[in-house]
């Protein structure tokens, strides 16, 4: 059954927010995408062109914002309008980060191209691929309202966080072996940091996604547990 | 090596995307903090399997309703759901309407208020009311509208003087009336009379206070001031109030009842009524959609 707003305005006002942040979530994916191509084939110029997609993300965050404020000022949203307003208020903040990450990406691509490649590039691209399959499924989460999707991405960090640990000793190595390699080592070890961050702010959109539609905080559930006993 | 296809994620047009999607939807998970706080609450009054007519049609359904003892209860619901006739069935005003009649029970403090034993008007003195539109008397005083009831209740308060202050007072009009008590009721603003209708009701030292679209015949604040009453009075006294405000109940209760065609649909603290309803109908109901 498709239930409309009794109001067709607010209806098209959610609509336009939902759809807005669907735009918001396509940039910064093909931002983030992108500069994960321009990483693996090398491309500075690429890589540079890529920053220039931050600008279109940072205006939807604040157009969305704006029109988030309008709704909560004029529709006293309740139950799962209201969820979803403060839930989308929180997720652009994410977005947002996730673009700046992206750019970062960028800007240590174009700093790398100019050095001969190392090994742990392998290690990085790995976690690229689970980071970017991770903000992909959680904003296909969000448009779908899929709370067992989200609590997948969520599982997902992990094994993210479990690649980065094991690019710091590699790379750590890689400076050992040869001092030559320290400037771009550092490089790679930021570029890594980046991708682990992308996919902590991606569990973030994922854990929002879960209260969006079962209204159950699922954040810090292991730590606060802890804290109990 | 990753293929670059993978690792491009598909941009999702927002057009086509959003198109055909589903509203985020219920799921029916238990949640923890769902009817906790009402399976905690001491209970005031109760209806069991309440049915109400009106003549040979049955308006509602089978009532199972508990009302927290001294919280504010909010009904709420589309106009004939039979929110106002429930909370006539509470102090047996239903009754009064011709052809209408009651089955099941009201139970306040294990009494049974249909038990043959219960004079009716005495259960009004206990269940006292405030309706939709500020009614005092026309021909009475500010004073005489306040000490009405009593009146008719056959009581002679032993102090009728601070009777009236204490009454004025509990609803805040005291200052604004002292100086003219032999004035006529209906010399009030409309915000004004309504607070000397509860004024009236209060005087009869109620348990609970039955409240009927208190508001819906005032301005801004006049409703506000209405709403800060409610709170200070939800201490000393049980109120039940329905309202086509949903806003209204979001503020003023701490529990709130959804009621569809002549049923409960949810019952629970107003916080999860309004943040996370269980139940698909309330959610279309609050958020203001249509089937």
């Amino acid at each position: 059954m498709d239930l409309r707003h009794t109001d067709r305005e607010y209806e098209a006002e959610l609509r336009k927010l939902r759809e807005s942040i669907l735009l918001m979530g396509a940039k910064v994916e093909e931002l983030v995408g992108t500069a994960l191509k321009a990483f693996t084939t090398r491309d500075g110029p690429l890589a540079r062109r890529t920053m220039g997609l931050d600008r279109d993300v940072d205006q939807l965050e604040l157009d969305i914002d704006e029109l988030c404020l309008r709704i909560l000022a004029r529709r006293q949203p309740v139950a799962s309008d209201l969820r979803f307003i403060t839930t989308t208020m929180k997720l652009v903040t994410d977005l947002e980060r996730i673009g700046d990450l992206g750019v970062n990406v960028c800007e240590r691509v174009t700093e790398l191209v100019e050095e001969p490649p190392l090994t742990a590039v392998g290690t990085i691209e790995k976690m690229g691929e689970v980071a970017s399959q991770m903000l992909h499924d959680a904003l296909d989460a969000f448009v779908d309202s899929d709370a067992e999707k989200a609590e997948e991405v969520i599982e997902r960090d992990s094994i993210v966080d479990a690649t980065y640990a094991q690019l710091f000793p590699e790379l750590v190595n890689v400076m050992m072996d040869d001092p030559q390699c320290v400037h771009r080592a550092t490089r790679l070890q930021s570029i890594g940091k980046y991708i682990e961050r992308i996919a902590d702010h991606s569990t973030n959109v994922a854990e929002m996604v879960v209260f969006m539609v079962r209204g159950q905080d699922v954040r810090h559930a292991w730590v606060l547990s802890q804290g109990e006993s | 090596m990753i293929a670059s296809t993978e690792l491009l994620p598909m941009a999702r047009p927002a057009e086509s995307k959003s198109q055909g999607r589903a509203e985020p939807r219920l799921e029916s998970r238990p949640d923890a903090t769902r009817g906790v706080a009402l399976a905690a609450a001491p209970i005031k009054m109760r209806a069991e399997q309440l049915r109400a007519y009106f003549g040979a049609t049955e308006v509602l359904h089978g009532i199972d309703l508990p009302i927290v003892d001294r919280k504010v209860t909010a009904i709420i619901g589309p106009s004939g759901c039979g929110k106002s006739t429930f909370i006539r069935c509470l102090n047996r005003m239903h009754e009064v309407v011709p052809g209408a009649r009651v089955a099941g029970r009201v139970v306040l403090e294990k009494q049974d208020v249909y038990d043959k034993a219960v004079d009716p008007v005495r259960l009004r003195r206990r269940v006292g009311m405030v309706f939709q539109k500020p009614n005092p008397f026309p021909t009475m005083t500010i004073r005489d509208n306040v000490l009405a009831g009593l009146k008719l209740n056959g009581v002679r308060p032993a102090d009728p003087k601070a009777l009236v202050e204490s009454a004025l007072r509990q609803v805040a009009l005291w200052d604004e009336v002292k100086d003219g008590l032999d004035r006529s009721g209906t010399s009030l603003s409309g915000g004004q009379q309504q607070r000397l209708c509860i004024a009236r009701a209060l005087a009869l030292e109620p348990e609970v206070l039955l409240m009927d679209e208190p508001c819906s015949a005032l301005d801004p604040i006049a409703t506000a001031r209405v709403e800060e009453l409610i709170h200070e009075l939800r201490e000393r006294y049980t109120i039940v109030i329905v309202t086509h405000n949903m806003q209204q109940a979001a503020r003023v209760a701490n529990f709130t009842a959804f009621f569809y065609m002549g049923e409960v649909i949810e019952h629970d603290e107003t916080n999860v009524i309004f943040t996370r309803p269980a139940e698909k109908r309330t959610e279309d109901y609050i958020t203001g959609r249509f089937g």
